[in-house]
């Protein structure tokens, strides 16, 4: 029997992964990437605590946030298609056509 | 013992391929990487007795979202991006401020996790995926409905983002 704060330690370190490929990568794709990591290690959380109270409503809320994961990676991509046929560049640093 | 064993590769694995996915040059590179956390990640909710999860993970995340990835990788021409700096000017900034972050929620988990309410006593009954499905079409149906409309909306979206010209 594993303790379920293993499982919390394990969601907090790739949490923190992810959230170092968003603040520090430049390419918007691998940005994307980082945030499928950082909503994993959500689910991993929701899924412990699922199984640490034996109620179903974690997993539930799990199956929701890979909805969310989902309708946010169709979106994003869609947007960095269309930032590729107006900037010609995928570097987050580099558009800044808001910035005055 | 084995369930010890069976953990510690799991998360070895997906911490060390997590690191890759950051750190590799090419974005082909990194979603594959991305693949291995996610199969890894699977392997974590198949420990916690989540198996409807695990086979949505394998079947929509591996098969749907990284394909959607590969697509857009494909779409998009990386090779000047990977001949350039692949770390923004504040990146040390940036990796100090979240290794602390880190140290933090570890520091408060490891030594607050006695606070936790203890473990419940009662096995769910039924299958895994009996349990999901009544949890879903009973105490959360407005949710799924919303979800529903929410996934249309991100389609349009998506659809409308692509296109070519507006009319």
């Amino acid at each position: 029997m594993i303790p379920t704060y293993w499982y919390l330690l394990l969601g907090t370190a790739l949490f923190t992964v992810g959230v170092i490929g968003v603040l520090t990568r430049r390419n918007v794709i691998i940005i994307l990437m980082s945030i499928e990591l950082i909503l994993n290690a959500v689910n991993i959380n929701l899924v412990a605590f699922s199984q640490h109270f034996q109620s179903i409503d974690g997993q539930v809320f799990a199956l929701f946030v890979i909805t969310d994961a989902a309708a946010e990676a169709a979106v994003g991509l869609g947007l960095i298609i269309a930032l590729f046929r107006n900037k010609e560049t995928v570097n987050a640093d580099e558009i800044d056509l808001l910035k005055w | 013992m084995l369930e010890q064993i069976a953990f510690f590769v799991l998360s070895a694995l997906a911490l060390v391929s997590a690191v890759l996915v950051i750190t590799r040059r090419s974005a082909v590179h990194s979603a594959m990487w991305l693949i291995v956390t996610l199969f890894s990640v699977g392997g974590i909710f198949l420990m916690l007795h989540a198996e409807f999860l695990f086979a949505v993970q394998v079947i929509l995340y591996v098969g749907g979202i990284m394909v959607l990835f590969l697509f857009v990788v494909m779409l998009v021409n990386l090779d000047v991006a990977a001949k350039q700096a692949q770390f923004n000017r504040q990146w040390q900034v940036a990796l100090v401020v979240t290794v602390v972050l880190m140290a933090e929620l570890g520091y408060g988990i490891f030594h607050g996790h006695e606070g936790l309410p203890p473990a419940a006593t009662t096995p769910l009954t039924g299958g895994n995926t009996q349990a999901v499905a009544l949890a879903l079409y009973r105490n959360f149906m407005l949710p799924v409905e919303i979800a529903s409309i929410m996934l249309l909306v991100a389609m349009v979206g998506a659809v409308i983002m692509a296109k070519r010209k507006m009319e």
